[in-house]
């Protein structure tokens, strides 16, 4: 099953199956005397989307938010492509290529949906906004990701259902070259059929060869989109590796108990439970 | 294990569309569209001219867009024409459309136009600025005294400009206060408002203090002239020509520019509507000026410098507010400050520039006051209360949204010229005492109606998210 992903990983830098994209060793936080995460591992590998699990107050926002550079973690290596990085910052993040998509988007509801992809990053032309060459590079990246069903990309943000904004808010974090995706509740107050429109644009991401990361209490949403699952609890990832060693009952048990069937999480694809 | 079975079916299936939702406020609209926008998908939510092809469509979709509450400058438009129309049948003499009283309800005008168009600048962040009366007047009187003779008897120009940069100033520091400190703007404006409403006394010297300029010494002759300078006819329908041709030429190659690469283009015939119409509205004023309304002994003809000037501070609002990173920023920070802020941008930064582009634009609104005022400014022709209550009325009656976001310059000059409509009005009617109650009482009505269309159409779209 594996092997199927590793195909449609695509080109690029998916097919090195040993170093991940994103490495995170022996990460602590804690905000004054709470300690939020204990040497949290964790790998993001390019070309696989990998499901964080856990129940509220696990740490997975403080995980993202390290990761995103919104936090800094007090001890732990985080390695980029290899290399150990220090993320201080969101634009560390942004310039590593690791972009965010929060769960309330962050989308300006009176700009149109070229204007909010390019927020913050406008393209001038003689001083002026380009508005012609923004506009064809956002309809380029809404197509490479089959995101066809807005009417017009000038259209405000507001006149959009939840899916399509959710739509926007990924295109937007992947139109600039970037590797890692993290997607915090994508699905949240979403419809059936808005949630299929993201869980297809997180597939599509998977197949560009990036590295995503979906943070969901949804496990049917998950189990469909997911090739690896990590689950915290309590601060400490407690089960991490491909889906196939995972089945519904044992994440639940990890993410409530922090051990399935009264044993930890073995990685080696041996836990697979009985149904 | 299951998973990966059904998986492999549909991954690569792409998603053509979604039958079960329905954008807000839509109930007709066809579900597939394309990025390209089809043409029969009429939506209520898009700019007609993006998902148009034909003029007929074009109307089509504008009017839904209208019916939706998306109505742009079309309630404004049609209150001038209703005011129009009122005031020539109430008036004695019917006497409200007279080139004469155009003319000068057009200079009256220009001050709103102005004023309101500083204060659509900080509405569309999401804040009010309530001391544009008080420093506009400021401003204009700094202007006044510097130039008096004897005095320092500056150039005209430096004098503009200093009194100009000392509103920036004033904006600045207000700016800085509100969005470094975090006070609402509603307060520290206020504060603005009585404290240079009171320096204004001082600088005017006293309660009856005055201070002029005239038409006779040479470095005041311009200041005086701004509002009361004439162009003569031949020059003006030069200088119409040449404007329309220049927007034409540029409404032309943008539309062209956008086809040539394929983006979605107003149709042609609409880009020739709308360059017609710029042309019949220049005309239609052009001729209201050039009409000789003057006395059989002295004639009086000619178009007021002060309609290119408010052409000019349009324009460049236009340019600044469409097609700058700051003009965007602002937008963005009025839409939602906290997308904004994840985006990069510095807040702190752009409501500083903001508050202090609309006091310097406010700055230049008093200047004109006085030049209105025949170069004479004093305590009596100057009250900044009323002043800021109209300029953010004329504002909001324009269409500019006092929830910020959304509200363009243009909206500032359409309704300036309303309430420069409704004040001129109600002093021709004679009415006595009851003038002075009417002047506040009609415009706040207005307003009132202004803002309910607001928040009524806001909620017709759904987009009430205030962070």
């Amino acid at each position: 099953m594996t092997e199927t992903n590793e195909i449609l990983g695509g080109p690029g830098p998916g097919g090195d199956g040993f170093e991940p994209l994103l490495r995170l060793r022996g990460i602590d936080k804690h905000f004054g005397p709470v300690q939020a995460l204990y040497g949290v591992n964790l790998d993001l590998p390019a070309g696989q989307v990998t499901g964080l699990c856990g129940d509220n107050g696990a740490g997975k926002s403080v995980l993202t938010r390290c990761i995103a550079g919104v936090h800094q973690p007090d001890h732990g290596q985080i390695n980029f492509e290899g290399r150990p990085v220090h993320i201080r910052s969101t634009r560390d993040a942004s310039a590593l290529g690791i972009e965010t998509v929060y769960q309330d988007l962050a989308l300006a509801d009176n700009l149109d949906i070229v204007q909010n992809m390019f927020l913050g990053r406008e393209r001038l032309r003689r001083g002026l906004l380009d508005e012609d060459s923004m506009e064809q590079e956002a309809a380029e990246t809404l197509s490479t990701l089959r995101v066809t069903t807005v009417r017009s990309i000038r259209q405000p943000v507001a006149s959009l259902s939840g899916g399509q904004r959710q739509a926007v808010a990924v295109a937007k974090a992947v139109m600039w070259n970037s590797k890692v995706v993290l997607l915090d509740e994508p699905t949240a107050a979403l419809g059936v059929v808005q949630t299929r429109i993201v869980l297809d644009l997180v597939e599509r991401l998977r197949d560009r060869g990036l590295a995503v990361m979906v943070i969901s209490h949804n496990l049917n949403d998950v189990f469909e989109v997911a090739d690896r699952i990590a689950v915290l609890h309590l601060g400490r990832m407690v089960a991490e590796g491909p889906v196939a060693d995972f089945d519904r009952q044992s994440v639940v048990e990890y993410m409530t108990t922090g051990s399935s069937s009264g044993r930890p999480f073995q990685p080696a694809g041996s836990a697979n439970g009985e149904g | 294990m299951a998973r990966a079975d059904t998986h492999g079916l549909d991954r690569d299936t792409p998603v053509t569309a979604d039958p079960g939702e329905t954008p807000t406020g839509t109930a007709d609209a066809t579900m597939v569209a394309d990025l390209t926008a089809t043409p029969g998908a009429a939506a209520a939510d898009v700019p007609p001219e993006l998902v148009a092809q034909s003029f007929g469509q074009y109307v089509r979709v504008w009017w839904l867009r209208v019916r939706s509450g998306n109505s742009g400058i079309l309630p404004v438009v049609l209150a001038i024409v209703v005011v129009a129309v009122t005031f020539e049948v109430i008036t004695p003499e019917h006497a409200f459309l007279r080139p004469s009283n155009l003319v000068y309800i057009f200079g009256l005008s220009t001050v709103y136009m102005v004023l309101a168009m500083a204060e659509t600048v900080v509405l569309l962040l999401g804040e009010i600025d309530l001391s544009v009366g008080a420093v506009a007047l400021f401003g204009g009187v700094i202007a006044f005294k510097l130039v008096q003779q004897p005095g320092p008897a500056w150039p005209w120009w430096a004098a503009m400009i200093v009194a100009l940069a000392c509103c920036g100033l004033i904006g600045a520091l207000q700016g800085t206060v509100t969005a470094r400190l975090k006070i609402p703007s509603f307060i520290v404006s206020l504060g603005g408002f009585l404290l240079f409403s009171g320096i204004l006394v001082v600088i005017l010297g006293g309660a009856d203090g005055n201070v002029n300029v005239s038409s006779s010494a040479p470095n005041q002759r311009v200041i005086y002239n701004l509002v009361q300078g004439l162009i003569g006819p031949v020059a003006s329908w030069i200088a119409l020509a040449v404007v329309v041709g220049a927007a034409g030429t540029l409404l032309w190659l943008r539309a062209a520019a956008r086809r040539r690469q394929g983006l979605a283009a107003p149709p042609i015939s609409l880009t020739v509507i709308s360059i017609a119409l710029v042309a019949l509205v220049g005309v239609a004023v052009l001729i209201i000026c050039t009409v000789n309304r003057g006395t059989p002994l002295v004639s009086v003809e000619g178009v007021p410098w002060v309609i290119p000037i408010v052409l000019v501070v349009l324009g460049a609002w236009t340019l600044v507010l469409q097609r700058t990173r700051f003009g965007r920023y602002v937008y963005a920070i009025g839409g939602n400050p906290e997308a904004a802020r994840r985006a990069g941008v510095s807040l702190v930064g752009i409501r500083t520039w903001a508050f202090a582009l609309c006091s310097a634009t406010a700055g230049l609104g008093g200047i004109l006051l006085g030049s209105f005022f025949f170069g004479e400014y004093s305590t009596n022709t100057a009250d900044p209360g009323q002043l800021v209550l109209y300029s953010v009325a004329a504002a909001v009656i324009g269409g500019v949204s006092l929830f910020g976001g959304r509200g363009k310059a243009i909206h500032g000059v359409l309704g300036g010229l309303l309430i420069g409509g409704i004040a001129y009005g109600v002093s021709l009617l004679n009415l006595g005492e009851l003038a002075t109650p009417l002047e506040y009482i009609l415009p706040g009505g207005v307003l009132l109606a202004a803002v309910l269309v607001d928040v009524l159409s806001r909620r017709g779209t759904g987009s009430v998210t205030r962070v």
